[in-house]
């Protein structure tokens, strides 16, 4: 068997503004003093001119953006998720979202897989923030293959584009030469009658898992990968609900208002049958390995599968 | 400045004013005082300084606009209709659910509008951001932004102002409208800005100061803005709220109410009686 290919969802975003930079001219590519870890020092060395650190201060920098933008460019502006959507949020919402103008928001060391920096760093929020902006499109990348299709994707969208990456380094799961990534189009990436896992990000690596866990266990579980949080898939999760009466979440994100929260959305409104969410409970986080950390929070393959048993002994007490 | 030009602009900006009570008046809410305080300087810009084109608002080699003070949309509402955007009647309709003149400025919905702006301290970093724009794609448009001197107390604008001397953004004009009040008092009583000037100075700007309301020394300061190279300018521009309309000037409580009928007719009366006189 071939080794797994491991990257960090961040090392496809520097990757793939490189390849972007070679055939769209007009990308520019912002940065505030944390170009080493975002992975934007990629652009940097490949197109000097066309790369500006702006230094510690990420409101000046989204406004900035934002201006930019208007100037003819597509604006990929970056900064860690928390500094990002957290301390720039209003920037983001009234000089990028309220104009809906062509910026990309590249966030990266997005959720607890920070891991060592600690609770100030490890940002589960975002998600849910980004989400309320008005016109806003918000894609967590599970791998690195998807990573460099969201960043394509983004930049041929017309429009504020909120891209979340991890700092750290994930197995690939998608075939890199048959991948097709659509904004808005969940991914199944296997059926099931049982229950439906929608993941996104980093944890749908675990829901694969989980759903060959309970495999062996004679449930049947579809496996949903989410990479579009705003807009979400409707009838993905509209088809999820009706065909196996039971879904679990699965997001490296606060189970408040991020895609738990969407997908609860959907279905109280249209076929209302149990959702369960797996993801950082109402909670900080704190220092330690980022597997670690993941493991501590729940955000693995062995609490999704506790949750969809729950959730079909939830499907069935209802019956 | 040219006398005859100088009184046409004056004649021009005391429409301007007209309109900025029109479409606070009926709008019965919006803000008046900080309108009136940059109205000469506005009118400056639009008639006098921007390379623009009404006919194609979104012409991309124009020069840019940018409210910073967001607020002050009734002033910029009505330069905009003034200069041929839209229509002067459209100034009426204000703060109306079906309007394209929203409360603060919508680049989305009207015409001439370069920048969404109102929540302060943030239109100073897209000025600065199209200013970059220019540089980057090699082109000869200008940015002008107007700040309020109570604004400048957000620490974005400082941000933006650290970033553009540092790239030497010299296509870059920033107005501080020093009109010295702010909702809850004078801006040296609430926080103090003050010294404006000197802090400009040390974030590695060139600085010009001026009294806003003759057109002589605006004009002055913008040729020698445009002159100067390698740095952005800050026109930091003594102004007076309220300016124009005798019993909004200099008062707080003029910042952001609408007059009553009987004020708006007051108001209406004094500045037809100064354009009568401009014109005579």
């Amino acid at each position: 068997m071939a080794d797994i290919i491991k990257l960090a969802t961040r090392d496809a975003y520097g990757k793939a503004l490189v390849e972007l930079g070679e055939v769209n001219d007009k990308v520019v590519v912002l940065d505030a003093d944390l170009a080493e870890a975002t992975k934007t020092i990629m652009f940097k060395k490949a197109y000097p001119d066309r790369f500006f650190d702006t230094g510690i201060a990420e409101s000046n920098m989204m406004s900035l953006a934002g201006g930019l933008s208007t100037t003819g460019f597509t604006v990929f502006a970056s900064s860690f998720a928390m500094f990002a959507a957290g301390r720039a949020f209003e920037q983001i919402r009234n000089t990028i979202g309220y104009p809906h103008l062509n910026v990309k928001i590249g966030a990266t060391h997005a959720g607890i897989s920070v891991g060592e920096d600690g609770a100030s760093h490890q940002c589960c929020e975002d998600i849910a923030l980004m989400r309320t902006i008005p016109g806003m499109v918000i894609i967590n990348p599970a791998d690195d293959v998807e990573a460099r299709a969201a960043v394509f994707a983004a930049a041929e969208y017309e429009g504020p584009v909120y891209l979340r990456f991890g700092r750290l380094a994930v197995p690939r799961i998608n075939d890199a030469d048959n991948y097709n990534f659509e904004i808005g189009k969940a991914i199944t990436l296997a059926e099931g009658s049982d229950v439906t896992i929608i993941a996104t990000g980093l944890m749908v690596n675990e829901a694969i898992m989980a759903k060959d866990i309970l495999a062996k266990e004679n449930i049947s579980a579809r496996v949903i990968n989410m990479h579009t949080i705003k807009p979400i898939d409707r009838d993905a999760i509209i088809s999820a609900a009706k065909q196996t009466g039971a879904i679990v979440t699965a997001e490296e994100h606060s189970v408040i208002g991020g895609l738990g929260g969407a997908v609860s959305e959907v279905v109280s409104e249209t076929v209302p049958v149990p959702v369960l969410k797996v993801g950082v409970e109402d909670t900080y986080g704190r220092s330690g390995p980022a597997v670690e950390m993941l493991h501590i929070y729940g955000l693995d393959a062995e609490n999704i599968v506790k949750k969809a048993k729950q959730a079909i002994e939830l499907k069935n007490s209802r019956a | 400045m040219d006398t005859v030009v100088s009184k046409q602009l004056k004649i021009k900006a005391c429409k301007v004013r007209m309109g900025i009570i029109e479409g606070v008046y009926n709008a019965k809410s919006g803000h008046p005082g900080g309108s009136l305080s940059i109205a000469d300087i506005l009118t400056y810009l639009y008639f006098h300084r921007l390379n623009i084109d009404p006919k194609n608002p979104q012409w991309e080699d124009r020069d840019r606009f940018v409210m910073s003070k967001g607020h002050a949309a009734p002033a910029y509402y009505s330069v905009l209709a003034h200069r041929g955007y839209f229509p002067v009647e459209e100034l009426k309709t204000l703060r109306k659910p079906d309007s394209r003149l929203q409360g603060h400025p919508s680049m989305k919905m009207t015409p001439g509008v370069d920048a969404s702006t109102g929540s302060l301290g943030q239109g100073i970093s897209v000025a600065v951001g199209m200013a970059l724009g220019a540089k980057i794609s090699g082109k000869n448009f200008r940015v002008y932004t107007i700040l309020g001197d109570g604004e400048i107390q957000e620490g974005q604008v400082w941000e933006a102002a650290m970033y553009a001397s540092s790239k030497g953004l010299d296509n870059l004009v920033a107005v501080v409208d020093n009109n010295n009040l702010q909702i809850d008092g004078t801006v040296a009583d609430v926080n103090s800005p003050y010294p404006i000037a000197e802090k400009f100075k040390a974030f590695g700007w060139n600085v010009i100061e001026i009294y806003a309301d003759s057109f002589d020394e605006i004009d002055a300061a913008f040729n020698a803005a445009i002159e100067f190279k390698g740095k952005p300018t800050v026109i930091v521009a003594k102004s007076v709220k309220g300016k124009g309309v005798s019993f909004m000037e200099n008062q707080c409580s003029w910042h952001g109410k609408a007059p009553s009928e009987e004020q708006y007719k007051e108001a209406m009366e004094e500045l037809n009686a100064t354009l009568a006189s401009l014109e005579a």
